[in-house]
């Protein structure tokens, strides 16, 4: 069974339909949703794989409950943040954020082969804040304004900071094949 | 949260205020209207019938006439959505948008630069399913325009229901919920209108593989 974790403002938001509901169409079956103020570590360990997916523009709650997250710590399933999920797995890994605004279609560089992808990318952008990744992560890809994707180093656990829903759902099929 | 729907009476748009409406409270209607017929963000046949939409549906419209040049129509989107903001107070914007990374950017960059949400609850949603839910809830809607081949003149007028959406989605190659432009739409009734609107006279023009069916003249009735 696959967790996706909705970051949005309040559960059963009007963003899980742009956020969280194309995500749960590329993952088709075998998975369950649940908002991140509801999720508790015990019932985390259920799940063989966890994707923590993204938030509107405008939307910052998530990251005045970033203790909601501590369970990120002690998981042992491979986990996927994708922009907003990126920025709260650098957070509670001892990562900072910058400020760095990104909207619209994007070139974005390959630094490390990684199982996710394998090549510079042209991606969908959509968040205000980037990433500076404690030593604990390696980066994967960047743009000219910020880091793109990073992996834990001795952990399955990736960041990505576009939206691989619009235009690279590969990214995320390749994530779930992950053991 | 106060919220602004772009509306531009067609199918998406209202099918975006459905949903919107269902999760938070929809305070107006925003609409750009351009005198443009191929204008690259909005929807041109029928736009002067938002009117009555907003009649129908129970909401203030706030609108604003573009020319439709490219870059200067999106001025007047932002215009629409800074009255929306002064005149009711709204904290964020709906939109129909499902694929278009072109209309969906530019649309989250005026939120930005307005600090209002951005809402799109139709986002990469599986084009056959919004057309199977806007029947299964009952929506009123029609083909009133046509831009590609195959479309003849027979498709202008025609209510979407079960049978025109299976043909809808058997056509190759053309995106059957039309957001590539292949067909325009304009919604009469919806689960949210108070009234439905009945057209009482209407004009169809075609040639060489496109059209529109103007609607001229409608009354509201009782539902």
């Amino acid at each position: 069974m696959i967790l996706l974790v909705d970051l949005c403002y309040k559960k059963d938001s009007l963003s899980n339909y742009e956020f969280v509901r194309p995500i749960a169409k590329i993952v088709e079956k075998n998975f369950a949703v649940k908002h991140y103020t509801e999720l508790v570590p015990e019932e985390v360990k259920k799940y063989e794989k966890i994707i923590l997916c993204g938030t509107a523009l405008k939307d910052k709650s998530y990251l005045e409950n970033i203790e909601k997250f501590a369970w990120l710590k002690s998981v042992n399933a491979p986990v996927l943040g994708i922009c907003a999920g990126m920025q709260v797995i650098a957070l509670t890994f001892g990562s900072e954020l910058t400020e760095a605004k990104e909207i619209g279609m994007k070139w974005i560089k390959l630094v490390k082969e990684n199982k996710l992808f394998s090549r510079d990318l042209y991606v969908y952008e959509l968040h205000g804040f980037g990433v500076k990744p404690s030593n604990e992560f390696e980066v994967l890809a960047e743009s000219d304004k910020c880091v793109q994707a990073i992996k834990h180093k001795e952990k399955e656990i990736y960041g990505i900071m576009f939206h691989p829903e619009v235009r690279q759902e590969e990214i995320v099929r390749n994530f779930l094949k992950i053991q | 949260m106060k919220l602004g729907i772009l509306f531009s009476g067609g199918k998406d748009s209202c099918l975006a205020l459905y949903r919107a409406m269902q999760k938070e409270e929809v305070v107006c209607l925003l609409t750009v209207i351009s005198k443009n017929p191929e204008s690259f963000m909005f929807h041109t046949p029928n736009i002067h019938l938002t009117e009555k939409q907003a009649e129908a549906i129970g909401l203030p419209l706030v609108s604003v006439v573009t020319e439709g040049e490219k870059e200067k129509e999106l001025k007047e989107l932002k215009e629409v959505m800074e009255r929306g903001k002064e005149e009711f107070g709204i904290e964020g914007v709906v939109t129909g948008t499902i694929e278009s990374v072109y209309q969906a950017a530019r649309i989250q960059k005026i939120c930005d630069s307005l600090k209002l949400w951005c809402f799109n609850p139709l986002w990469q949603k599986n084009q056959e399913e919004i057309l199977k839910e806007l029947v299964e809830n009952g929506f009123e809607v029609l083909i009133t325009g046509v831009f590609a081949e195959p479309f003849g003149r027979e498709w202008l007028g025609k209510r979407i229901d079960k049978e025109v959406v299976k043909k809808l989605v058997e056509i190759e190659g053309i995106n059957p919920a039309g957001e590539g432009g292949e067909i325009e739409t304009t919604v009469l009734d919806a689960p949210f209108f108070r009234k439905r609107i009945k057209v009482k006279g209407r004009e169809i023009k075609f040639e060489n593989n496109s059209g529109i069916m103007e609607i001229k003249k409608v009354e509201l009735v009782e539902k």
